[in-house]
């Protein structure tokens, strides 16, 4: 575990197998969440997983962020191993930004103080600079009339796009979007998506937990079916929402038909 | 019930840019209301006091102007010292003591809630301190440092002044009691926020001072306030310790001249310094409330 901490962030590699995944098993006290996950995504790939709540979505992804420390098996990026004793953690989560279901912005911070916290804090960037790059990125968004403002006068989905911000501030190569349209109304969602999809064009690698099966069909070139913890099926969506083969597949997008949802 | 014309208008619920109105509810004829009903329960409370048998008697004793300003005054003369001027050493006790509190329940409240299993005997130990400051009377613990201390005849620390010692007491009294509203306050920022800050790749202790402190602060500032009152008026038991402080100096008064219109002096000098402070405490509430609401509507 040397490269990724000599080089610092942007230098990752532009190619190969950015995540790799092998046995990874996490229980939370006799509850045994991840029962054994393999997965490997490829640099600018985008993968979404999909399940039932309580399948191992989100687990898995804070294991990859490591919000959870694994039980057994290991993951790593670039084919550097991030699990086990001696890793830099601090130094890892700069390469994996993570964005949550409830935005967790900071509410005592201006929306662009929560952007510039980490960048001037962890990377030691200049005040000045971060706020430069902060306000390009709300450019971007469509959010830099809003700067000035505490989190709590945004609306759901401009909260979840200043989080989607904070995290590409930290200009990470690997996106973990954990269900980040789930705690919006309805109307609010488009917009979120929406940048997805342009961090997606951009070639951001993306790992995406998600109940938006249209939105995964759309922007993901392989989609994984979690259930009870493993990962049941993984092919591209046209395959998998079309023919699953496994049973459980089957099941739970019948379910989601007759809820209108795909 | 319907609200009448004089009520709240319907999603303001009384409310102005300062917060709930606690008087005058909305409109001018609550505010007729309300001021008609102060003057007569103030009128009646008055009455009570003026009209009853002892009154003439009490109002001498405890109320006299003369002894008032000659208390306030003082004389060393005549044996006794001046209220007035005695108040400003309950004042720099004060301040003393709650820099040091703030710092020292901070730091208990940290140990408490660590996970480290190395802090694990200080947790315990600090634990033990709370339970044990929380429960021992203050002045107990003023007699104990006061008296016990100096009896220690060690270099420097037992030759300090009674003022000292009272400071010594109030910090480790309420060090226990403030850090058990920080504590609250740690635990009322939700775990998100720190799995959110740690997710940035920000360390736990840059989390903590950016993250989380803030928030937890914020959330019990008027816990904190309400006990920086208490303190304010607990420096008055240093005074056992001989200390010449407000109420020490307001007994010297009484019991050199068998008035007791000292205490009233000593009382009002103490509210003077209370009200502006829990006057201050409604005004940061309200300052961070207002600035978290600036800003263009959603």
């Amino acid at each position: 575990m040397t490269a990724l901490g000599g080089t610092g962030p942007g230098a990752a590699p532009a190619e190969g197998e950015a995540i790799g995944i092998e046995d990874l098993h996490k229980s939370f006290g006799a509850n045994e969440v991840l029962r054994g996950i393999d997965l490997s995504v490829a640099t600018h790939e985008v993968v979404c997983l999909i399940g039932a709540s309580g399948s191992g979505k989100s687990t898995l992804l804070r294991c990859l962020n490591l919000l959870e420390p694994v039980d057994a098996g290991r993951i790593s990026l670039w084919g550097q191993q991030i699990t086990g004793a001696g890793v830099n953690q601090n130094l890892v989560r700069q390469y994996v930004g993570i964005v949550f279901q409830s935005f967790n912005l900071f509410p005592h911070l201006s929306v662009l103080r929560n952007i510039t916290l980490a960048p001037v804090k962890v990377r030691k960037e200049s005040r000045a600079r971060a706020e430069q790059e902060a306000r390009a990125l709300l450019d971007r968004f469509g959010l830099l009339d809003k700067e000035a403002d505490y989190p709590d006068r945004l609306s759901g989905g401009q909260q979840q796009r200043v989080a989607i911000v904070r995290a590409l501030a930290m200009r990470p190569q690997i996106m973990l979007l954990d269900e980040v349209t789930s705690a919006l109304d309805p109307e609010l969602v488009a917009e979120v998506l929406d940048v997805i999809r342009e961090l997606a064009a951009t070639g951001m690698t993306m790992l995406i937990a998600t109940h938006e099966m249209g939105f995964a069909r759309d922007i993901a070139s392989r989609v994984c079916f979690l259930a009870d913890g493993r990962i049941v099926e993984v092919a591209p969506p046209s395959e998998l929402f079309t023919q699953p083969k496994d049973e459980r597949t089957q099941r739970f997008l019948r379910r989601i038909v007759e809820a209108g949802r795909l | 019930m319907s609200l009448g014309a004089g009520g709240p208008a319907p999603g303001s619920f009384g409310t102005t840019g300062r917060g709930p109105r606690l008087l005058s509810g909305g409109g001018p004829r609550a505010t007729v209301i309300s001021t008609a009903s102060t003057v007569v329960v103030l009128a009646a409370l008055l009455a009570v006091f003026l009209l009853a048998p002892g009154s003439a008697q009490v109002r001498h004793t405890f109320f006299n102007p003369a002894d008032m300003w000659q208390a306030f005054l003082g004389d060393p003369k005549k044996g006794y010292y001046s209220v007035g001027a005695a108040i400003w050493l309950n004042i720099r006790m004060f301040l003393a003591a709650e820099v040091l509190i703030l710092v020292v329940a901070l730091v208990i409240a940290l140990i408490r809630l660590s996970t480290s299993p190395v802090a694990f005997p200080f947790r315990v130990l600090s634990m033990i301190y709370v339970d044990f400051f929380r429960g021992v009377p203050l002045l107990l613990v003023i007699l104990a440092i006061g008296f016990g201390v100096p009896a220690l005849r060690l270099p420097f620390v037992s030759a300090q002044s009674a003022a000292v010692y009272g400071v010594a007491a109030l910090v480790l009294s309420y060090s226990a009691y403030v850090s058990e509203v920080y504590r609250a306050g740690l635990n009322s920022v939700h775990q998100s926020q720190v799995a959110a800050a740690r997710s940035l790749g920000l360390s736990q202790a840059t989390a903590l001072r950016h993250v989380i402190l803030p928030q937890a602060v914020r959330n019990v500032i008027p816990p904190l306030l309400n006990d920086f009152i208490s303190l304010q008026k607990d420096t008055a038991l240093v005074g056992v310790l001989g200390a010449i402080e407000a109420n020490e100096a307001a007994q010297i008064y009484s019991s050199t001249v068998f008035n007791y219109s000292s205490y009233a002096v000593a009382a009002i000098l103490f509210l003077i310094l209370t009200i502006p402070l829990a006057r201050f405490t409604d005004r940061v509430i309200d300052r961070d409330r207002r600035r978290r609401l600036a800003g263009s509507a959603p």
